[in-house]
């Protein structure tokens, strides 16, 4: 068979835009996959789904290639989406609940580096790592000018918002630092840590904050005035979840006025705008959502998302389902 | 205290520690301080009339405590550093004079880890490299972004395992680390040890430099040590500029044959060569690793209480030499 021939006999599996995983490792999809990139036709998103994908029963995708209702509408053959990453808020589950259709996420590959790159921006904001290399760059240290104290980070009382998988190991690598933890979830947990059952009491009680729940209609915006005003002066804030779950325009105001000490954040209201405000805060650590962009976070989830993807078309168990069907 | 300030036990500051500025009053009201820098005459002319009675010193981990210094301070029994690290400091003098001796002790152990797994955090995320990307307003402008490297599963070699290297053991086992090290003696601890730190580099792929300076440790990170611990090394250095060989450090980082560095001590400072201001796989600090609000606090109260014990006739709090 020549390589046409073997492409017709390959499963299609959509692309409308590619996921940074899928750009990094195409060559195993595509030795794999007939591959519809919709990103790369001349035809409108709409256009190329009636012309090409009627039949297409899987579809790849990630945070900036949502999977709307409209995007259902046109795809009757749908069985499977498979998202690139953690989060599925850019999914609309209830309609794939509702047509039978299959969603699966990248499981637990991507916690850990999360969970590393959360602990990372809480260190530079407590100790100022980012704003002293600046001031070593700039010259600061040789001009003597006068460097701020940094905060300690051990004996501080962390407030974990969301306890599932990355949840969970930031409270495991803050517990060696001698953080105390606490958390709120949507349930209680079995694990050595106080339960909040509102964010603001934890806030109350917390001067750190670490964002790691999903997005959801409950909690789009539930970090807001009131949580950010409980959490105090000396409280630092983390989000390496969404950017939607905080008040962003409270969040730049609170750190403008000093309200509150510092931030370090992953994730915007409206990536990748970041508000003016911040960029020229020195209590501030921002980084472009990339808190689980290493080689080998892309490598192992590249792993998961095909081993889906192969577990589907021999209409084996899914791995790592969020709905199943 | 209800003594006059003429009954307050005498102390000659040298070096202006900083945490003065934070608690001089307090530390006014419980010792005379001397402070040579407060006055007109230069520094010899101050000791030789104002100091000749003095029995008790203070200073900063910058103050070169040599003979001579010593010579000038024929009352002198008890120095009070400011530092954890003795390398500024003849201790052999201090003994051989009956000096007793002082210093932070492990006060600073704590917030140093921590900072220096922030600094590996930093270097292996490029978490510094990020924020000046966004902040040069480079996210709208390029999709793709190099990508870091996983902290889990990194083989850390920890030089010195004294009170620091064993909270950086500690706080970077969670994260998945495979820990061993390179000591003056072998610990009892569950990681490998490595009497030889080039051996050490050839079975690990970060450095966390954690040892005191010492004439055997004094360019202890050579080119060889960084040659074998590769192209995918880190080397994090939160105890002494001199430790490394900072030309050799800088060549190879240049010349692409470690892959980053978290330096917050230098051999110079305040000086940091000028190749590693442009480095993007550098993260660079002004020797700050100790310094917390809490810290601060910490050092006031060890200091303050080891001058007290002194002046009471009691075993100091952090002695450094046997007596």
């Amino acid at each position: 068979m020549d390589q046409s021939e073997e492409q017709i006999n390959l499963p299609e599996l959509l692309v409308i835009n590619p996921p940074p995983v899928f750009i990094v490792h195409q060559h195993q999809f595509s030795t794999k996959f007939k591959l519809l990139k919709a990103y790369e036709s001349p035809l409108s998103t709409d256009l190329f789904l009636q012309t090409h994908a009627q039949s297409t029963k899987a579809i790849i995708c990630y945070g900036k290639s949502p999977i709307t209702s409209n995007i259902l509408h046109l795809l009757p053959s749908l069985r499977l989406v498979v998202t690139a990453s953690a989060g599925f808020n850019h999914i609309d589950l209830l309609e794939c609940k509702q047509r039978g259709i299959a969603v699966v996420n990248t499981g637990d590959v991507l916690s850990e580096d999360t969970a590393d790159t959360a602990v990372g921006l809480l260190i530079d904001v407590l100790r100022k790592i980012s704003a002293g290399d600046r001031f070593v760059r700039s010259g600061n240290w040789v001009n003597k000018v006068q460097y701020p104290l940094g905060s300690r980070l051990g004996g501080r009382h962390v407030g974990i918002v969301g306890l599932g998988n990355i949840g969970l190991k930031v409270a495991t690598r803050l517990e060696a630092f001698g953080c105390k933890i606490s958390y709120n979830s949507r349930q209680k947990k079995t694990v050595p840590y106080n339960f909040y059952q509102n964010v603001c009491e934890l806030a109350l009680d917390c001067n750190i904050l670490v964002i790691c729940c999903t997005l959801t209609v409950q909690t789009h915006h539930v970090i807001d005035k009131d949580v950010l005003k409980a959490l105090g002066k000396d409280g630092i804030l983390i989000n390496i979840a969404r950017g939607p779950i905080v008040d962003e325009k409270e969040l730049v105001k609170f750190l403008v006025e000093g309200e509150i000490a510092g931030a370090g954040l992953d994730v915007f209201e409206n990536e990748p705008k970041v508000p003016q405000e911040l960029i020229s805060l020195d209590n501030v650590v921002l980084t472009p959502h990339k808190a689980a962009f290493t080689e080998e976070a892309f490598s192992d989830a590249s792993q998961i998302v095909l081993a889906n993807l192969e577990a589907f078309f021999s209409n084996k168990p899914l791995i790592s389902p969020v709905i199943d069907v | 205290m209800a003594e006059s300030k003429n009954d307050l036990p005498a102390v000659i500051v040298l070096g202006n520690p900083s945490f003065l500025k934070l608690y001089g009053e307090q530390f006014s009201s419980k010792f005379k301080l001397l402070k040579p820098w407060e006055s007109s005459l230069p520094l010899n002319q101050f000791i030789t009339t104002h100091a000749q009675s003095v029995q008790a010193m203070l200073c900063s981990g910058g103050t070169r405590v040599t003979p001579s210094l010593l010579s000038q301070f024929p009352s002198l029994r008890v120095i009070v550093t400011t530092s954890a690290g003795l390398n500024h400091m003849d201790l052999d003098e201090c003994r051989r004079l009956g000096i007793s001796v002082a210093n932070a002790g492990t006060i600073f152990s704590e917030d140093v880890a921590d900072f220096a797994v922030g600094l590996l955090i930093d270097v292996l995320r490029k978490v510094s490299a990020a924020d000046r990307f966004v902040r040069n307003g480079l996210w709208p402008l390029h999709r793709d972004y190099p990508l870091a490297s996983k902290v889990g599963g990194r083989k850390v070699g920890i030089v010195g395992l004294g009170s620091i290297g064993l909270e950086v053991a500690k706080r970077l086992e969670p994260f998945g680390c495979v820990i061993s090290y390179q000591s003056r003696k072998k610990k009892p601890v569950p990681f490998p040890f490595y009497p030889d730190v080039h051996e050490l580099a050839t079975k690990c792929d970060v450095l966390v430099i954690c040892c005191a300076l010492t004439d055997q440790t004094r360019h202890l990170i050579n080119k060889e040590v960084l040659l074998a611990l590769g192209k995918q090394g880190i080397v994090i250095n939160i105890a002494r500029g001199a430790i490394i060989n900072e030309m050799e450090l800088v060549q190879c980082l240049v010349q692409g044959e470690i892959a980053g560095a978290g330096l917050d001590v230098f051999k110079n400072e305040p000086n940091v060569p000028e190749e590693l201001l442009s480095l993007d796989n550098v993260v660079l600090s002004p020797h700050v690793a100790f310094l917390t609000e809490d810290s601060f606090q910490d050092l006031y109260e060890l200091m303050s209480g080891n001058l007290e014990a002194f002046f009471l006739n009691k075993p100091l709090l952090t002695p450094v030499l046997d007596d």
